[in-house]
């Protein structure tokens, strides 16, 4: 039997904007998966860590003061460096349309800006994951 | 269903009106919707008549313009006097960008300054600081000592153009720094008119820019409210704000709620502290958002005032009238900003910007149209001012005074707005006052209720957002020019901070920090204790940001997100 999808919802650095990852929370909750919600002001390293103590499948980070070209690599980064290649790692924000492609090289593999529905996000989330989940049953 | 009314007749009732000529309407058209709802999701009638103010009495709800309960305005002549100040809130980058764009902004007529900090000052943390690191004057300007902020306001007459400061946790800290740079230029401090944040309570319900936990935070809201009572008389040592909490998704009744139950908080501690509330409660100023349904805002602008002149008088009963006066300024509302199609956003803040003058702000900022891509563009800005100044010289709305009163609908919703005030402050009253209603997490909880149920409602399709889900254009390209803040800002940034460190007097340093801590450590057990002279005597010493932040954790402790979703 499947496990149900674990999720982190992170919020990286100062910023305070939670509005939206609470929500974003919210639905992929009530749309049966697990969630992790950090609160606000988490350093790259405590969310790699709580993503790994999770043992989460995906990792959304939420971020609306433009720090995103900073702190969204360095959790990429950081995430490779402990060998976490099967989480899927996405995020949500206040991001500029072109830094967006700049990020995806990194490994974010999808950026929500304003205006996503909640059904888009647990939809693309519910995908991704099985998408990974496949891959890895196929290694 | 009856047969058409005769010519020449009228209906005798709003329910013989319903029930006949409105049921025969909606017979051949029906409603467009199976619910109408404001914004906020309080029910609007079809119809708003005399019926709907049974028992209301002019005289007592509204009275004269000037006079309680002011729900009419707190000046007698409104706008015909003096216009609101237009006072558009700017900071990005280094000082020395914003200081040019002051500036530019005061050239272009603004008539008042409004300071917006990057997320490290807002924090208490300096440039040079490992959790800043990306964060330098992004979201605002970057500030950690006297230093920043003599290049900040360099060349502006401190003693002429009123200064407002969006900071909270770190508000006494950057507060005693402008003072100091005031008292450096020979400007007594009784001249400076300005004001500060320093909202500490809805740094828990909503912005999440705390550093201390609730109740030491508290302490240090009183103290700059004693402070500012005996030295400086025309400054706002305080902003109330209920922009934050609407934003963070709460509804109009819960930001006006909340809002005013966070200022009757502070009061109550002032008092307790033994401070004279017909001294210190006329510079406590309010803060509202301004959304899109224009009614629903109006009416939230009128309650505010009422209440707050009813609740003041009936817990203290001032002798000083002015105690009794609701002053706010108002902005409009960043969240009902889409990334979409991006210059319909200047028709949202056009509409949001004239429910806030027929609310009767005394002061106004609008936002620009890029503002969900990133700061505004000088040209943005530009925009956003002149559609207040348009407002204020071509629409003739600022003519006469609260041009809505006796409106059915809008005096309906006006008592709503009481009605649901009422509702809150029994409720929060039970939890035993908000400091003790943040502690459990209500009002918190109560917005993330409200944001959720909205964002379902938009998705639903319930409420409409022009371009986000009706009218779409498919694969737009957002084609508006956006502000980029270079990496350059903040290595500036760490290599000044760098040099002050070095070069600062390194005895007085230490000891404005020593003298800090003593006063810290004194006001945990004493309410009398005053901590602002150790602050200004810090900024003088160039202690930086952090530096002094740092003892007010190490003595008050730090507060963490407890995570409420």
């Amino acid at each position: 039997m499947k496990r149900p999808i674990r999720v982190v919802v992170a919020k990286a650095g100062l910023d305070g904007h939670d509005r939206g990852a609470k929500v974003v929370a919210r639905g992929l909750r009530d749309a049966g998966m697990e969630v992790i919600y950090t609160g606000v002001h988490q350093t790259p390293e405590q969310v790699v860590e709580t993503a790994l103590q999770e043992d989460a499948d995906a990792v959304g980070l939420s971020l609306l003061s433009g720090a995103h070209n900073y702190l969204f690599p360095r959790i990429a980064e950081l995430m490779r460096e402990k060998g976490m290649d099967d989480v899927l790692l996405f995020g949500g924000g206040i991001i500029p349309e072109e830094d967006i492609a700049a990020l995806r090289e990194h490994g974010v593999e999808r950026v929500f800006t304003p205006g996503a529905s909640l059904e888009e996000i647990a939809a693309y989330v519910r995908d991704a994951v099985g998408r990974r989940r496949g891959q890895a049953a196929r290694a | 269903m009856k047969t058409q009314r005769r010519p020449g007749t009228k209906s005798t009732s709003k329910r013989e009106w319903a029930e006949e000529t409105y049921a025969a309407a909606t017979a051949k058209v029906p409603e467009r919707k199976p619910r109408f709802a404001t914004l906020s999701d309080l029910p609007v009638a079809p119809l708003y008549t005399p019926e709907d103010l049974e028992g209301w009495d002019a005289n007592e709800e509204l009275g004269f313009p000037g006079e309680f309960p002011y729900t009419r305005g707190v000046q007698p002549s409104v706008y015909r006097g003096r216009l609101w100040t237009m006072r558009q809130f700017a900071g990005f980058g280094s000082p020395e960008d914003t200081n040019k764009r002051f500036h530019y902004l005061l050239r272009h007529g603004v008539t008042g300054l409004s300071t917006a900090f990057d997320m490290p000052a807002l924090m208490g943390r300096d440039a040079d600081d490992p959790l800043s690191h990306g964060e330098v004057g992004r979201e605002g300007v970057a500030v950690s000592s006297i230093a920043d902020m003599r290049i900040l306001f360099d060349g502006i007459p401190l003693d002429q153009v009123t200064t407002s400061m969006t900071i909270n946790g770190p508000a006494s800290i950057v507060w005693a720094m402008y003072l100091a740079v005031a008292e450096e230029h020979g400007i007594p401090l009784v001249a400076l008119g300005g004001t500060i944040q320093n909202d500490a309570l809805k740094e828990y319900i909503a912005q999440r820019e705390w550093i201390v936990p609730e109740r030491a935070a508290m302490g240090l809201v009183v103290d700059t409210l004693r402070f500012g009572a005996r030295e400086t008389p025309r400054w706002n040592p305080i902003s109330v704000s209920g922009y934050h909490i609407r934003e963070a998704g709460a509804t109009a009744v819960q930001e006006l709620a909340f809002t005013l139950i966070d200022g009757l908080e502070y009061v109550k501690w002032g008092v307790d502290a033994g401070l004279d509330p017909s001294a210190f409660v006329p510079r406590i100023s309010f803060f509202f958002d301004v959304h899109n349904d224009v009614f629903e805002e109006i009416a939230k602008f009128r309650a505010a005032r009422r209440i707050w002149a009813r609740e003041i008088q009936r817990r203290y009963h001032p002798t000083n009238e002015r105690a009794l006066m609701l002053r706010t300024h108002a902005q409009t509302a960043g969240v009902s900003l889409t990334a979409q199609q991006p210059y319909n956003n200047v028709v949202r803040v056009t509409l949001q910007a004239l429910a806030a003058v027929l609310g009767g702000t005394q002061s106004l900022h609008t936002n620009s149209l890029d503002e969900t891509y990133a700061l505004p563009t000088e040209e943005a800005v530009t925009l956003a001012l002149r559609t207040q100044q348009i407002i204020a010289h071509e629409s003739g709305v600022a003519d006469t005074v609260d041009p809505l009163a006796g409106s059915y609908y809008v005096e309906h919703l006006t008592n709503e707005m009481e009605k649901g005030f009422d509702r809150y402050l029994a409720e929060i009253e039970r939890l035993g006052g908000m400091v003790a209603a943040v502690e459990r997490g209500y009002p918190q909880r109560e917005i993330t209720e409200s944001s959720f149920r909205f964002q379902q409602q938009v998705d639903a399709g319930e409420k409409v957002i022009v371009g986000i889900n009706k009218h779409q254009v498919s694969d737009e390209e957002a084609a508006i020019p956006v502000l980029r803040i270079p990496p350059e800002v903040e290595r500036r940034q760490v290599e000044r901070l760098r040099e002050l460190r070095a070069r600062r007097d390194a005895g007085r340093w230490r000891d404005s920090l020593d003298a800090l801590r003593a006063a810290a450590t004194a006001a945990t057990a004493s309410k009398q204790a005053e901590l602002m002279p150790a602050f200004l005597e810090c900024a003088h010493a160039c202690a930086t940001i952090g530096e002094q932040v740092q003892v007010l954790k190490e003595v008050f402790g730090e507060y963490r997100d407890p995570g409420y979703y």
